[in-house]
């Protein structure tokens, strides 16, 4: 990967071309979506395998509980919408109808963070993985970029239980491989480093990986850690990084509270106490704008992440 | 359709039989909703021993009928019913709402894998077996789905969210059935929330609507039979029932919706139900 002039694609883009692969080989897969195929990329889905696809209409509950009576007939249903509405409208059917049953269902949020920019929060989730971290049964997986959450949604599937992916709407760099193996709760380290440890999910990764290089620049070296398992979180990769580093960021497109940030002091606090800093949208709502504007205005750049790192380094 | 008059006394015979037991469920437990389980027997019972087609000692037969319990408060009746029918000891009817009991305060597929589903919160439950009718569908099962809803969980939105999908997918393999016993927690629907008129809502909804008296084991029987010839519509029927029925002290007596009895309460209950 070039850092500095990346490929970029869609994470969606990934989720459309990945559920038309798994579909030919398994004809157990289903879709259903609320009135958001084309933005969650399922038109070829559509296209290819109709008896499949479900259109449910603008109506997250029953689309969830219709996917939890599809899971028990043997069917794998991928319920997609973006992740204000997949993970926050049908909060409770996801909860009662589909984890307490167990069932195998898959639950797709795009448009997550603050990616959807332009519409403003009504439509941006910074919410998903504090309302989702607490219900049991639930994996949480936050890719971070197109190939990743190929593969991500591959794995998806070979899971038997319910699983939430969330990604955003935009074009994102490109850091990973194409080739892999994905392992959920196993984090992954793009850069090595002692002084600190820098842990990200979804687009902060590269945003992290940016602000390290530039970290490097003035001689702090980070070691960045993609955890784009939210739940269950790899406790060994975060214990380790705080024995080796001493000091933990962590770096989201989510709110302060209870997301990734509170995932990893919930590990250090009660294994390997460490300084920590959480970077992410502090206690806000989102607002219009666009994207790069956004972004700048919650802090959630690399020059950002930079200037509060340098802050949090030398404090 | 000429059902048998041995066969209607049959069935009558174990509606009294879950009704004692649904007593006794509550009374052990010193918890439950006996109320909404008295109403609702009849139809369970006409399901599980003469409509359905299911296996128990099977309970995971690809091609067996679905049964979903949306008003998941009103079990009792609902694993009465399947203990009877062999899916599991009568003797754990005992265990309802005890510590590491199968047989939760509401339905736990988790628990209980031959529960179709998880339910209790109410609205859900209509949604969930518009999943699996569309799911054996485009397995070219034909098994039908029965779903068990309470008029006072009507409240919910996602019923008609439901309502409005299972016409839209033309399911005629799914069968709803309206608890329609008049009370919920708070007292009579009509004043808590009215959902009036309900044959008119569904009809315009897109359904089939049948209308029947819930403790007619005959015209429960008939209603069934009618639902399964019925092509590209979803049925609901809509049955009048009483809630509490079969023990006079709790007939139409809403503080009777989540309360157990009394020992001495329960004596006289059963003692009723005996005949």
């Amino acid at each position: 990967m070039n850092i500095n002039n990346p490929i970029r694609k869609a994470m969606r883009d990934g989720y459309g071309e990945a559920i038309v692969e798994l579909a030919k080989r398994n004809k157990d897969i289903v879709a259903l979506t609320g009135d958001l195929a084309g933005s969650l990329k399922l038109d070829e889905f559509k296209l290819r395998f109709p008896d499949r696809f479900f259109e449910i209409g603008i109506a997250e509950q029953n689309m969830m509980g219709i996917a939890a009576g599809l899971a028990s007939t043997g069917k794998i249903p991928f319920v997609s919408s973006f992740a204000m509405f997949v993970a926050g409208r049908s909060w409770e059917q996801l909860r009662t109808a589909v984890c307490y049953a167990n069932f195998n269902v898959k639950i797709i949020g795009s448009h997550a963070g603050l990616s959807n920019s332009r519409d403003g929060a009504s439509h941006q989730n910074l919410e998903d993985f504090a309302a989702l971290r607490a219900i049991p049964n639930l994996i949480i997986i936050a890719p971070c970029d197109y190939n990743e959450t190929k593969k991500a949604v591959h794995e998806a599937a070979r899971i038997k239980g319910p699983v939430y992916i969330r990604f955003n709407r935009s074009e994102t760099p490109i850091l990973t491989e194409e080739k892999g193996r994905f392992r959920v709760g196993r984090a992954e380290t793009l850069r090595e480093g002692n002084d600190l440890a820098i842990i990200s999910c979804g687009a902060m990764v590269y945003e992290s990986l940016v602000a390290a290089q530039e970290l490097a620049k003035k001689g702090i070296h980070a070691r960045v850690i993609n955890m784009h398992t939210i739940k269950p979180i790899d406790k060994e990769a975060i214990i380790l990084a705080a024995k080796e580093t001493k000091k933990i960021v962590t770096v989201e497109e989510h709110q302060v509270n209870g997301g990734l940030g509170g995932a990893v002091a919930e590990v250090l606090s009660q294994n390997s106490p460490a300084r920590l800093k959480i970077i992410g949208v502090k206690d806000r709502f989102g607002q219009s704008g666009a994207l790069g504007d956004v972004m700048k205005e919650y802090g959630l750049t690399s020059e950002s992440i930079i200037k509060e790192i340098h802050d949090f380094y030398w404090k | 359709m000429k059902i048998s008059e041995k066969t209607i006394k049959r069935l009558e015979e174990t509606a009294r039989t879950i009704r004692q037991d649904v007593i006794k469920m509550v009374t052990q437990a010193e918890s439950g909703h006996p109320g909404g389980s008295l109403s609702e027997t009849d139809m369970i019972t006409a399901l599980f021993f003469n409509v359905m087609r299911h296996k128990p000692k099977n309970p995971q037969w690809e091609k067996r009928d679905r049964y979903v319990q949306s008003k998941g408060h009103s079990c009792e009746a609902l694993y009465s019913a399947m203990a009877r029918c062999g899916y599991f000891p009568t003797s754990e009817l005992n265990t309802f709402r005890q510590i590491r009991s199968r047989l939760q305060g509401h339905p736990s597929r988790a628990d209980l894998p031959m529960i179709e589903a998880s339910t209790g919160s109410l609205g859900q439950g209509l949604s969930i077996a518009i999943g699996m009718a569309l799911g054996l569908r485009i397995s070219d099962i034909r098994s039908r789905v029965y779903c068990m809803i309470g008029d006072g969980e009507l409240d919910e939105g996602q019923v008609w969210e439901a309502a409005m999908s299972a016409a839209h997918y033309e399911l005629d393999n799914l069968c709803a059935i309206i608890d329609n016993n008049g009370l919920q927690i708070d007292g009579w629907n009509e004043e808590i929330m009215n959902t009036a008129p309900l044959p008119d809502k569904f009809r315009a909804f897109g359904w089939h609507v049948i209308e029947i008296d819930g403790h007619d084991m005959s015209e429960i029987l008939g209603a069934f039979h009618d639902a399964e010839r019925m092509k590209d519509k979803p049925t609901v029927i809509i049955a009048e029932t009483m809630k509490g029925k079969g023990v006079k002290f709790m007939e139409n007596k809403v503080e009777w919706h989540g309360k157990a009895p009394t020992k001495e309460q329960a004596v006289i209950a059963l003692r009723e139900l005996n005949g």
